[in-house]
């Protein structure tokens, strides 16, 4: 496959990803805010600072009041990482691999991007939130669906898995550390129902709860670290997104699990034992918020690995010899 | 809806004669639409432009950083082509590009039409698109020009005429496949009773166009479609045509050479390239020999190609054969190389780098429409009937400053084919272009593209002025007379 083919799925699926998790963190802090007594509202300034773009923010929005930050976080063509400027990323990498995609996915995302085009969009997004981003995440889940059920499962596909994992393991981990800025101003809450609540709030988003209560039954911020972290079962957990990402570095290489032979196969292998053998008490001791930080940094060296492999435009050094 | 009170206006109507009959090819077409129910007609259009709208098949206006897809206008009325006058077609064109294919190859090689004095070297070489690095070039299987699309058109006579020929990278052929497409759901009945060709086929016929080209070096070459890229007008196209023949679509810089071998770079290192259906002009192609500016080429191609590692379609500086003051001398290009007479007339042209034929155009500019040689998609063109005497006036200036550049045309009667104008027929002008392509064999895709202005009275067909598109049937068989 042609490596900037590659790279435009790739980074198709991650933005798509990226746009559904947006909606979800704007989701759990809605969650957060209305259950929380008076004193503690007024942060979402903090939410900003999840995603971290809380300079550009603070550069040019200035205030982080709810219209200001759900505007930035979902409309600004100018910060990157909006729902907007996602979208329409997907979509131009989308447009130039139209000839590999399946109809059927280039025209979701055309309607997802007239969606979050729609000049009625943004009063929905203020007035009837919690709908708005259900649409959102809804477009996300039926574009995923559509790569799975009419792409080809060969290297193309894979190439989507691996996007879609990538993005996905950083962002279940800046969800749950929307939880750790929330509650930073006010440590006096910890161990009140408020914070249950709160985790509760972080489950939902991550679309957990039910799952997470046929396991474990009652909330505990261990417990629930523990769900979203290390297991290797439910979808939005990190530990399983990294054994779906190697599977699909694997499946790309065609090469045997458990074996390496190239860095991406190394650092993603190296990430994902990590996580293997990981115990939640480890992780809280150690700090949950500098513990996420370190997956966040090492999930970039694997980004980084992957656009050195599979991408980057590198110079000729005598490739197969020529033809006879 | 019906043609009751359809006028054909003095003009050559390709479906309803001047006595307001179908033509015999067209009866079942009428039959058909004037058994439809009052609306049928407009809902059926409607629909089609759903689908089109559907499909993707759109093009891009960007203004500013706002993008807005369109589809390609497209109405629902066939053109219809009898067979007999489809054979008339498709040998003139066949004869048409064997003989510029000979005239290609003999420019670049050893100048025998020059000095037989058939046509003057200089008007030859100093057209912009003589490329002085082809001289002494030999392209594989000594084909030059493996993909054309000639423009023709059908005068009040009733005749055909050649108009221009186009061996740059034309377009289009994908609207014929999709209005095929999209035609076959809005008359289906009418399709099996009338017999047309099929067009399906064409990206078959392209896939082993291209493939022979690379026979000489590899059993099951490498075959690639080259786009400037998405911010192309064509790239739908680029990319349609890509996907139905099964192989990579690459921009320049997923190519790269290596010791004259041309390369594409994949996720699991770089694969030899054999042939390359390119769709960037030769400007841009190769900014080592070419323009050195260009971001969209690849440094370094054609030096393989002139060392036989990859086969190039078309290949660089067929489009001299194109050129519209050469296009003045292809009947005589035709006699000499092949001894015979043109299939397919030319219409006449006067050149204004003579003396002679520049005095008369400059006198008779109201009749006249002339074009600059080297512009296309209907720019840098004067239509003299449709002029203001201020637009005259600037475009002699034009023309006396650089007489070479142009060549005008008497003003041709287009013939027409009606279109849906909300809830009646009217008569609108076409032009045809088929596809030829050259590979083991000439072959000519049984239809093409009919071109059709759609502002009243407008002749100019291209779709950055105003053009639509039509479905064009070529019939099996002619229905008798009667």
């Amino acid at each position: 496959m042609l490596s900037r083919v590659a790279d435009a799925i790739y980074w198709m699926c991650r933005y798509i990803e990226r746009a559904e998790n947006v909606a979800r963190c704007i989701d759990v802090n809605h969650y957060l805010m209305m259950d929380m007594p008076e004193k503690g509202k007024g942060e979402w300034a903090s939410l900003i600072r999840v995603t971290g773009d809380h300079q550009s923010f603070v550069e040019r929005v200035g205030e982080a009041t709810e219209e200001n930050v759900i505007d930035f976080l979902t409309f600004d063509p100018e910060n990157p990482n909006s729902i907007l400027s996602c979208v329409r990323a997907a979509r131009e990498n989308a447009r130039s691999i139209r000839e590999v995609i399946s109809s059927e996915m280039w025209e979701q995302i055309n309607r997802f991007f007239l969606m979050v085009t729609n000049p009625q969009a943004k009063e929905d997004a203020l007035e009837t939130p919690h709908k708005f981003y259900e649409e959102v995440k809804m477009a996300s889940h039926l574009f995923a669906g559509l790569c799975e059920g009419t792409l080809t499962h060969s290297e193309g596909w894979h190439f989507t898995q691996l996007g879609r994992f990538i993005e996905r393991a950083d962002k279940s981990s800046r969800i749950l550390d929307v939880k750790y800025f929330i509650l930073l101003p006010e440590p006096g809450f910890v161990g009140t129902p408020y914070d249950s609540i709160q985790w509760g709030a972080v489950l939902k988003s991550a679309s957990a709860l039910e799952m997470y209560r046929k396991r474990y039954n009652r909330i505990s911020p261990a417990s629930v670290v523990e769900f979203l972290v290390l297991d290797s079962e439910f979808p939005r957990a990190i530990h399983y997104c990294l054994l779906s990402a190697e599977r699909a570095v694997h499946g790309i290489n065609g090469t045997p699990q458990g074996t390496s032979t190239n860095e991406v196969e190394r650092k993603l292998g190296k990430l994902r034992s990590d996580l293997d053998f990981a115990e939640v008490n480890e992780i809280i001791d150690f700090g949950l918020h500098e513990y996420l930080d370190g997956l966040q940094a090492k999930l970039n060296q694997v980004g980084s690995s992957i656009f050195n492999q599979y991408f980057a435009l590198r110079p000729v050094q005598e490739p197969y010899g020529p033809k006879a | 809806m019906d043609f009751s009170s359809y006028e054909t206006d003095d003009f050559y109507d390709e479906i309803i004669t001047p006595e307001n009959e179908p033509r015999p090819s067209a009866r079942k077409l009428v039959e058909k639409i004037h058994s439809l129910l009052d609306g049928e007609i407009e809902r059926r259009q409607r629909s089609a432009e759903a689908t089109l709208f559907d499909m993707g098949i759109t093009f891009t206006i960007y203004q500013g950083d706002k993008s807005t897809d369109r589809i390609f206008p497209f109405d629902i009325i066939p053109r219809i082509i009898p067979s007999s006058e489809w054979v008339q077609i498709e040998n003139g064109l066949k004869q048409r590009i064997h003989a510029l294919n000979l005239f290609i190859n003999d420019v670049y090689n050893e100048g025998k039409i020059f000095s037989d004095g058939v046509i003057p070297e200089d008007l030859v070489k100093s057209s912009q698109a003589f490329r002085k690095q082809c001289i002494g070039l030999q392209p594989p299987q000594g084909i030059w020009c493996h993909i054309t699309g000639t423009d023709i058109i059908r005068h009040s006579d009733g005749e055909y005429y050649v108009l221009e020929d186009n061996l740059r990278s034309p377009s289009g052929v994908s609207y014929v496949l999709e209005n095929r497409h999209v035609l076959k759901r809005t008359f289906p009945q009418v399709f099996q009773a009338s017999g047309v060709r099929p067009v399906v086929d064409y990206p078959n016929k392209l896939l082993e166009t291209l493939q022979h080209l690379g026979g000489g070096f590899e059993a099951n070459p490498n075959v690639v479609v080259l786009t400037p890229g998405v911010y192309n007008s064509a790239y739908f196209e680029h990319s349609f045509l890509a996907q139905q023949m099964g192989i990579d679509l690459v921009e320049g810089r997923d190519l790269v050479v290596n010791d004259d071998h041309v390369f594409k770079r994949t996720t699991k290192g770089f694969e030899h390239v054999d042939v390359i259906y390119r769709r960037i002009d030769d400007d841009f192609l190769d900014p080592e020999v070419f323009r050195p500016e260009s971001f969209l080429g690849v440094p370094g191609i054609f030096e393989a190609f002139r060392k036989g590692n990859v086969a190039l379609a078309n290949a660089p500086g067929a489009g001299i054969a194109d050129d519209k003051a050469v296009y003045a001398y292809v009947p005589e290009i035709i006699k000499y190389y092949l001894g015979e007479d043109a299939i397919l007339a030319n219409v006449p042209t006067y050149i204004c780098d003579r003396d002679k034929e520049l005095k008369y155009v400059l006198e008779h500019l109201d009749e006249l429409v002339v074009k600059a040689v080297n512009e296309s998609g209907g720019y840098g063109m004067l239509v003299g009937p449709h002029s203001t005497e201020k637009e005259r006036k600037e475009f002699a200036e034009k023309i006396r400053a650089n007489p070479r550049n142009y060549i005008a045309q008497p003003t041709l009667a287009l013939s027409r084919v009606p279109v849906i104008v909300d809830d009646h027929f009217e008569g609108r002008h076409v032009d045809l272009r088929p596809y030829i392509l050259f590979g083991e064999e000439i072959y000519v895709l049984p239809g093409g593209l009919t071109r059709v202005a759609l502002r009243k009275g407008s002749l100019v067909v291209n779709s950055s002025q105003g053009g639509g598109s039509k479905d064009t049937w070529v019939l099996h068989e002619d229905e008798p007379l009667g």
